[in-house]
């Protein structure tokens, strides 16, 4: 036994959490690749909602320039929604999220991770995406600008956000309509400064305060949500 | 080594066990028993540290679990019911994830050899939703073997392996009891005690049939 108690402290590795972020990040990347339809899907629908909206109320220049911005940015807050479902509960279903709890490094550093690898796949690429939309839309040329950075640095916030109501329903089955509930109140101002942003280019004003809002709401949440989520994790895996 | 005092555990308003006290020593292998719901599980889980909200005490080296988790989880190696292996991953890159999260030192050399060790290999680039259950389990054998881990926490490790896996299995608990680590397993399987390490928990000794009533001064 006292072998044992010397064993631990002289055997101490040094602590690779960058390393576990690293390989964490790859394993879901290569998992998306390799079953891409739970990617693709929310990318269709933001595809979907752009075609679509034309159709519904008027192929017109005037109106959808006038629209434009606010049906991407809610075309492409429902497609983050749509995909968080499975954000942990697949993990959760195989186990490896009990592999993740155990996990001698910070839990928080490896949600992030886990965060970081979903908005590759989500928003980012949504992100990427918007341009073809913007012109199917027929967004004014001033606005391009404002609605890809609002974009890039939304999304983020959309899959930290939402990443919280994923790791609350992790147990539920069928949690979809209870996470749109946890993770909408927490859209909305998201929502608010980003077409905000947009809207105020379009009319030649400045934007940068919304911009710098969007900011601080990013780095915010990459400062509290990791801690809300593995929080939120080690409470419903007792 | 691992100190359990006074450990009770309550689910769903039923008291599971009370009082369990017992210890873990380098070398020493301790299989848990019980009925079907006796609280197996349960223990092992607050063990691992998934469970914050406990009476009683768990200690680990002589600290309390709960301040020194992090060395207790670069000394730990938890096999729940799941394998925890992603089915679109191959063996090898389960394990690679696996001891990556675990701060292990990754060497596809040492990973091969383990894959060999529980037969498979040539399963290595295969998916895992490919292979069978028992395959599936001795995957997570292979992360075993290649584990610098001392306290192996295995729930029902004995599932879906055949006869000759199961001996495999003893052997491999003799092992690394051998060089001084710990096993703590629960399995409805009486296992084979050939260096007289071996020793047996029934939770039902500790449990109690009656409800409790939210006065837990009396359970501790």
């Amino acid at each position: 036994m006292a072998i044992g108690g010397k064993m631990s402290n002289v055997d101490q590795p040094s602590m690779r959490g960058f390393s576990a972020c690293l390989a964490l990040i790859r394993r879901d990347l290569t998992l998306t690749f390799r079953s891409p339809g739970q990617a693709i899907n929310p990318m269709v629908f933001f595809l979907m909602v752009a075609t679509l909206f034309p159709l519904g109320i008027a192929p017109d220049r005037e109106v959808l320039s006038e629209l434009a911005a606010g049906v991407i940015w809610i075309g492409a807050l429902l497609a983050v929604l749509l995909s968080l479902d499975s954000l942990f509960k697949s993990d959760q279903d195989d186990g490896a999220l009990d592999q993740l709890l155990m996990s001698p490094h910070p839990l928080p550093l490896l949600v992030l991770a886990k965060v970081f690898s979903h908005w590759l796949t989500s928003g980012f690429c949504l992100t990427l995406m918007a341009p073809l939309l913007a012109i199917m839309l027929h967004l004014p040329s001033e606005a391009f600008y404002p609605l890809m950075i609002t974009l890039l640095l939304g999304t983020p916030v959309l899959s930290l956000a939402g990443a919280i109501g994923s790791a609350l329903t992790v147990r539920v089955q069928r949690g979809g309509v209870l996470l749109t509930l946890l993770a909408l109140p927490l859209y909305i101002p998201v929502l608010i400064f980003a077409t905000g942003a947009v809207s105020a280019a379009m009319q030649n004003m400045p934007y940068t305060g919304h911009i710098l809002w969007l900011a601080v709401f990013l780095i915010l949440g990459i400062c509290l949500a990791p801690l809300a989520i593995a929080g939120a994790l080690r409470v419903i895996n007792e | 080594m691992l100190n359990v005092v006074q450990l009770s555990c309550e689910r769903d308003d039923r008291l599971l066990f009370s009082n369990l006290s017992f210890q873990l020593g380098s070398g020493e292998i301790l299989q848990i028993e019980g009925r079907n719901g006796a609280g197996k599980t349960s223990l092992l889980r607050i063990i691992a540290g998934f469970s914050s909200s406990l009476s009683g005490g768990i200690f680990w080296n002589d600290q309390p679990l709960s301040k020194v988790y992090a060395d207790f989880r670069l000394d730990c190696f938890f096999l729940g019911h799941k394998p925890g292996l992603k089915p679109d991953l191959t063996p090898l890159e389960n394990l690679v994830w696996r001891a990556r999260l675990a701060n292990t030192i990754i060497n596809r050399e040492v990973l091969l050899s383990a894959l060999d060790r529980v037969q498979l290999a040539g399963y290595e680039d295969i998916p895992c939703s490919h292979l069978s259950s028992g395959q599936l389990r001795r995957v997570t054998f292979a992360g075993l073997i290649a584990s610098p881990a001392r306290l192996w926490i295995l729930d029902e490790p004995f599932t879906a392996i055949d006869i000759e896996g199961v001996s495999w299995l003893e052997r491999l608990f003799d092992e690394h009891t051998h060089r001084g680590g710990m096993v703590l397993v629960t399995s409805h399987q009486p296992l084979n005690d050939r260096r007289g390490k071996l020793r047996k928990l029934n939770l039902e000794r500790f449990a109690e049939e009656r409800i409790a009533d939210g006065n837990r001064g009396e359970d501790v």
